[in-house]
């Protein structure tokens, strides 16, 4: 691998390492019960949870680790941990 | 005001599930915004964002050795000033280059007044490298250069009181913050950027792996440093309080129970003189920042 000047990297270069394939529980969000306060958004060591489209929130399953921050600190309890089957 | 829905941190890095750092670096680069140059010392938050060709960071960062993050830093201050560039400089170190190696730099940075933001995220160790001690590790934490045993309970010595220290060299501003207050985080690291002058934030960021606790767990024990006051939130300006989060003050041992790295205070005998000591940290800081509400009796 060469070297650039300055051993520089294109910003964002990270998103190459897909972090997916660290998780054993992924959390599972319920449209029933998110009342879209952002709190898990906040709270997200990866910054990977986004509002989609439907004007709902979802994790980037490409990239979440499956850390449960989000279902711990979700006030409604809107997000649960599932043992995930690869 | 900069837009604070900008991710600039990106997915990726490298960091453990839950990691308090890498929550804590989202944070200040969101209250940064875009005009921000980085300067990173090494350590945990080094190694996990930019392990080469990757970078997690989306804004201009620059990594320097352990002790001399404040150097460069001052370095660039000045490049920008002669160029009459505005791009604010901001400084994300760990508690080890922080509080033991980079003091010396940091001390020299802060005397020559600088224009520049020293963040630390605060982790209580050199976790990078495997748990070593550092200036930063609390009183009785076990470490595996302090570990906990026959002879010892851990770390013999109390934390080190940088804000104090800085706020002796005439620092405008210094705060410190805590992830599980991001709103808070945020709005104290905004201020201090547009504060001029070298201002120092010290964020609390739990380790899970360092500290012993499960990952979704990182929040809740940030919550109980405060709740029990061996943390407190606090705002300095001109080397005076003006500001510090008040709490119902719960006892010490509901934030031990919750971390490996204190279970020798409870397992195999609860050792409650080292407890005491430890209550007494806490009610000496509650007195110091006046934190404690007093509920009214019923």
């Amino acid at each position: 691998m060469a070297l650039a000047v300055g051993c520089r990297a294109r910003p964002g270069k990270s998103r190459d390492n897909k972090t997916g394939s660290w998780r054993v529980f992924k959390p599972v969000f319920d449209r029933e019960k998110c009342t879209k306060c952002g709190l898990c958004m906040t709270l997200c060591p990866e910054g990977c949870i986004h509002e989609t489209e439907e004007e709902f929130v979802a994790p980037d399953y490409t990239y979440c680790k499956g850390c449960g921050i989000c279902a711990e600190e979700c006030p409604g309890e809107g997000i649960k941990m599932i043992l995930e089957e690869k | 005001m900069v837009d604070k829905t900008l991710e600039l941190f990106d997915c990726g890095h490298r960091a453990c599930g839950g990691c308090g750092a890498a929550l804590s670096a989202r944070l200040v680069t969101k209250a940064a915004g875009t005009n921000t140059i980085i300067v990173s010392s090494t350590g945990c938050m080094e190694v996990f964002s930019t392990p080469y060709p990757e970078t997690a960071w989306k804004v201009p960062w620059i990594h320097s050795l352990f002790e001399n993050a404040s150097a460069v830093a001052s370095g660039i201050e000045a490049s920008l000033k002669k160029q009459g560039r505005n791009e604010k400089v901001v400084i994300m170190a760990g508690d080890g280059a922080t509080f033991d190696i980079g003091m010396i730099c940091i001390s020299g940075a802060f005397e020559r007044g600088h224009d520049f933001t020293y963040i630390c995220y605060d982790n209580e160790a050199y976790m990078n490298t495997g748990i070593q001690r550092s200036g930063a590790t609390p009183y009785d934490a076990s470490t595996t250069t302090s570990p906990a045993g026959k002879c010892s309970f851990g770390n013999k010595r109390p934390k080190k009181d940088i804000p104090q220290i800085l706020a002796a060299h005439g620092a405008p501003y210094i705060a410190t913050a805590s992830v599980a207050y991001p709103a808070d985080l945020m709005q104290k690291v905004e201020k201090a950027i547009n504060t001029r002058g070298p201002c120092y934030v010290q964020i609390h960021a739990p380790c899970c792996t360092g500290w012993g606790f499960e990952g979704e767990q990182t929040i809740a024990v940030a919550k109980l440093a405060i709740e029990t006051g061996l943390w407190v939130n606090y705002e300095m300006v001109e080397g005076k309080v003006v500001k510090a989060k008040k709490v119902v003050r719960k006892p010490v041992e509901e934030y031990l129970k919750t971390q490996k790295r204190f279970r020798h205070l409870f397992k195999p005998t609860r050792q409650d003189a080292e407890i005491a000591v430890i209550q007494a940290m806490a009610d000496r800081n509650a007195e110091k920042y006046a934190i404690d509400i007093k509920l009214k009796k019923e």
